[in-house]
């Protein structure tokens, strides 16, 4: 939902490591705490679950095999349309969703649809961390055994063959290689000319509003706490970012996975615990299967959305110092630049070398 | 006489089904074997699915657990069956339930009518096998695997380790010269029947039901015993994964698999519907086919498994992450950098971009700006110029620039007023060519106008970093292609080192350089390090100057600017 709230600022080294006894012990430590970090954010999800209120309820229809889509989302009804037929044809078996205090319908727009039920809240996204307390308890509750896509409104997942292969198939060839989860990072898409100039309506592809993206200027560091990969840059870094690189938004995500109560996400769904998951990258060479998620979050409502967000402070852990971004959003600036690369698909995306088939042919 | 099918089936029976219902209207028996593990119910669908079909029967049922015994009882139950009940087949052909034919029957009937006594089946001897995973090929015929491989991995492992360590072997048994291969094959009669109703049936089963992977070993070897004229290849097309798995086809893989010419392939995407639409369709096959030859589109296969296992030198992305310690594809191409040079030439990037053909960029890791060719605010892949995203990670800068001019080579200055902490990276990157004139820093120095205090503590600054740098450059880990040359050195002559460096850069376009960059003035140069040796600093870097005024430009040894004969 909105803008992901940038990837904590504690140091990303491991205490040097020492030989024998104390490097044991260090690691142990390490790993223990990791545990209770865990175990707590499994409580917080299942105290938080009373923060939710079940609004339109088709479980029933859930099968074992299905794959799942849980969302968290505020006011989406114009990206919804679009956003359940990309999924439902990506061959998702049914959607959690989370809607926290809508006021725009998009509650009665999911509840007429017979493969979502609908969770209604009104407490505070920030103090369910950015609504995460609330997503790890509907997965904990129903995405067990299941391959979960957790996914924002504003989030398109592409991957290798996307069009004719369908989730079922993407998940039984991880499956078939090991890996339990996919990487996705986030791809952001943006308009030629200023934000908020275009006209979108409900219903339409947003590629044909926001068909720009960033190939080549993604940072990339390995952070061996929880062994996941940090990757920023993209238009809001080049932009907005360009002078405390540092806080640009987090574009790496670990959006599907086959889920197990035991796991829990983290940090949005940049990364997830226990740490083993955020391994989702090969390290001697190799590649594995990726996909990307397209960032629709520049669509012409971005500028009413942005003046409100910045007022209720609902992101960010420290939304003081995100106050000239918003700003910066609010003046419909140009992400646009002649370098700006064209999406034209999947395969395009695999030629940049942003996502990789990982010799799924 | 005709040919028959053994259909080896353990889920989506409703595809199985489709395609057993293709080849038994088409006039070719149908043995079904299910796999004991699939459930009743589904079992009695299909059947009563088949019911309408008299040339299609159901074989006993046996537990199909992957390398285990129980794969090569269900085939000789089915294969029996078969030679049993339809004594018109000739020749049977192993299929599994996820296969599909690629051609019509007809085609395929006729080219075993053409080779009628003719057993395909692959059958290699344990030496030449290159394809088994994991290490396991004689070892499977003289070990034993009472484990479980799927359910006890471990105790599998260790007790192979054991047996090993201690030398405990089974003996195999005479007249066995064990061949491994695929497990889909196309047998005769006779050769099936010899193998089925050989006197020594019982004693191969006790010995094969504990070799590892019997299913694609029993009949591989076996038929080597009774056959005359074995063909070792298979008709099915399949290929296998960096894993050793089977590829699954899908939709998209439609125009690959009508070029295979193959006659059938596996494993099939049970949810494929363009594909099983179109290849089970009655005018499948209109076109015209060449000899099978799955060879056309090994090179497809074999490049997926080497993007998974080796990946794209260079890259760095959300699923590949090479070590620190993987020196070879550091950098996608290779790229040089130039240290001093610029300070040295007064037109060195505009020069160096036309004789060479290649991008020229100013000082990318300058402190104020990167300073791309043409000063361009962002380049390739909307990299910005922006110093502080470029400090921030200044590998990902690099990488990223190099990968997204992929096809062109870069070239760039560096200098010690450059942010130096990308240069360990370069240093250690074979990609590199390093070319630097060491002191040259002090040549703009020597130009501007600043009080010489100042002069003296930033030469002094500078110096201190390049002999840094050149420390390391001169390091044991290095694997760039470094050259490095005094500042006095190089003025000397400096036609040798750009002609060497361009011939490197640009190997095609051999010829002598018909024009070099402009050299700056140095006359005074000598005087000036003697002052700054005066004021208390030692320039070292800069080789032997003699203190004179006189030294070469002033002396006249060479007209200026330098001009090749």
């Amino acid at each position: 939902m909105g803008a992901s709230p940038p990837q904590d600022h504690r140091k990303t080294e491991l205490p040097p490591l020492k030989r024998g006894a104390v490097a044991l012990w260090q690691r142990l430590r390490w790993k223990l705490r990791l545990r209770l970090q865990r175990q707590m954010l499994l409580a917080r999800a299942i105290r938080k679950r009373r923060e939710l209120r079940l609004i339109s309820d088709r479980r029933a229809s859930i099968r074992k095999t299905d794959s799942l889509a849980v969302i968290c989302l505020r006011n989406e009804a114009v990206r919804l349309p679009h956003f359940l037929s990309h999924y439902r044809k990506l061959g998702v078996g049914h959607f959690l969703v989370i809607d926290n205090a809508s006021t725009d319908g998009s509650a009665a727009l999911l509840a007429a649809e017979p493969d979502v039920s609908v969770w209604r809240t009104e407490a505070s996204y920030r103090s369910a961390r950015f609504g995460l307390d609330w997503t790890n308890w509907l997965l904990l509750r129903y995405g067990h055994g299941h391959w979960c896509l957790t996914v924002d409104a504003d989030e398109l997942l592409v991957y290798p063959n996307c069009e004719t292969r369908p989730l079922p198939a993407l998940t039984k060839w991880l499956e078939s290689t090991g890996q339990v989860a996919m990487p996705a990072m986030m791809l952001e898409l943006y308009p030629e000319g200023p934000l908020g100039a275009e006209d979108y309506r409900a219903g339409e592809d947003p590629l044909t509003v926001l068909p720009w993206f960033d190939a080549g200027n993604y940072s990339v560091i390995r952070q061996p706490k929880l062994d996941n990969l940090w990757i920023q840059g993209g238009p809001r870094a080049r932009v907005f970012f360009a002078n405390d690189p540092r806080r640009a938004p987090t574009l790496n995500k670990l959006p599907l996975v086959k889920w197990h109560w035991r796991y829990a996400y983290l940090n949005s769904t940049h990364t997830a615990l226990p740490a083993t998951l955020n391994h989702v990258y090969a390290t001697a060479g190799g590649a594995t299967t990726s996909g990307v998620l397209l960032h629709t979050k520049f669509l012409p409502q971005i500028l009413e959305k942005s003046a409100e967000e910045k007022e209720r402070r609902e992101h960010f852990a420290d939304p003081r110092r995100f106050g000239s971004y918003y700003d910066g959003l609010i003046e419909a600036p140009v992400l646009f630049c002649e370098r700006s690369t064209r999406y034209t698909g999947w395969r395009q995306l695999e030629a940049l070398g942003l996502l990789s088939r990982g010799g799924w042919l | 006489m005709t040919l028959g099918f053994v259909m080896l089936c353990h889920t989506a029976l409703d595809r199985a089904a489709e395609v057993a219902r293709y080849w038994a209207s088409r006039d070719c028996p149908v043995v079904v074997h299910v796999d004991k593990r699939t459930s009743g119910s589904q079992v009695a669908q299909m059947q009563s699915d088949l019911a309408d079909l008299d040339n299609v029967r159901f074989s006993t049922r046996h537990a199909c657990e992957w390398g285990t015994w129980g794969i090569v009882a269900a085939t000789q139950a089915a294969a029996s069956l078969m030679l049993r009940e339809f004594p018109q087949v000739r020749h049977v052909y192993l299929a599994s339930g996820s296969c599909l034919p690629l051609r019509p029957v007809e085609e395929m009937r006729a080219y075993l009518d053409d080779r009628p006594r003719t057993d395909f089946i692959e059958s290699v001897t344990t030496a030449d096998v290159g394809w088994t995973m994991g290490g396991l090929d004689y070892e499977r015929f003289t070990l034993r695997f009472p484990f479980s491989w799927r359910k006890h991995r471990w105790l599998f492992d260790n007790y192979v380790e054991l047996q090993r360590k201690f030398r405990i072997r089974r003996a195999i048994p005479a007249g066995i010269v064990p061949h491994l291969g695929s497990q889909w094959w196309c047998l005769t009669r006779q050769t099936l029947s010899a193998i089925l109703e050989g006197p020594d049936r019982a004693d191969h089963d006790r010995y094969f039901r504990k070799v590892w992977i019997p299913d694609e070993s029993y009949f591989q070897t076996l038929v080597r015993q009774v056959s005359t004229n074995v063909e070792s290849r298979s008709l099915t097309l399949s290929k296998f994964d960096f894993q050793g798995k089977p590829h699954i086809f899908y939709d998209d893989h439609l125009q690959l698999l009508k070029r295979s010419d193959c006659f059938v392939a596996r494993k099939i995407w049970p949810r494929a519907e363009k594909l099983y639409a179109s290849f089970l369709s009655p005018t499948a096959g209109d076109e015209p086919r060449a000899e099978p030859n799955p060879g056309k589109i090994d090179r497809l296969f074999a490049k997926a498994v080497e993007r998974r296992t080796t990946g794209r030198a260079g890259l760095y992305m959300q699923s590949r992450f090479p070590n620190g310690e993987w020196a070879q594809g550091r950098t996608a191409a290779p790229y040089s950098v130039f240290e001093g040079f610029a300070d040295v030439f007064e037109n060195f990037e505009t020069w160096l971009s036309k004789v060479s053909g290649s991008r020229v960029h100013g000082h990318l890791f300058s402190p104020e700006r990167v300073e791309f060719a043409g000063g361009v605010s962002v380049y390739n892949g909307a990299m910005s110029d922006s110093a502080a995203l470029r400090d921030y990670n200044p590998r990902s800068f690099l990488t990223n620039l190099i990968w997204n001019t992929r096809g062109e080579r870069q070239c760039f200055q560096f200098g010690p007023s450059d942010n130096q902490k990308i240069a360990g990276f370069i240093a250690a990157d074979p990609n590199a060519q390093i070319s630097v004139i060491s002191g040259a820093f002090a040549v703009p120095l020597f130009q501007s106008n600043r009080n010489f205090s100042e002069i003296r503590a930033e030469a002094a600054r500078l110096q201190r970093i390049e002999s840094d740098l050149l420390a390391e450059l001169r390091g044991p880990h290095v694997k760039a292609k470094v050259r490095i040359w005094t500042l006095a050195e190089f003025i000397e002559s400096p036609m040798e080192p750009l002609q060497s460096i361009v011939d490197e850069i640009s190997p095609r376009s051999l010829r002598r350089l018909a024009e070099v960059p402009r050299m700056v003035d140095l006359t005074g140069f000598g005087q000036f390090l003697q002052n700054l040796r005066n004021q208390g600093m030692q320039p070292v870097l800069m080789g032997d100057f003699p203190a004179g005024q006189d030294y070469p430009n002033a002396a006249g040894r060479r007209p200026r600017p330098y001009l090749v004969k």
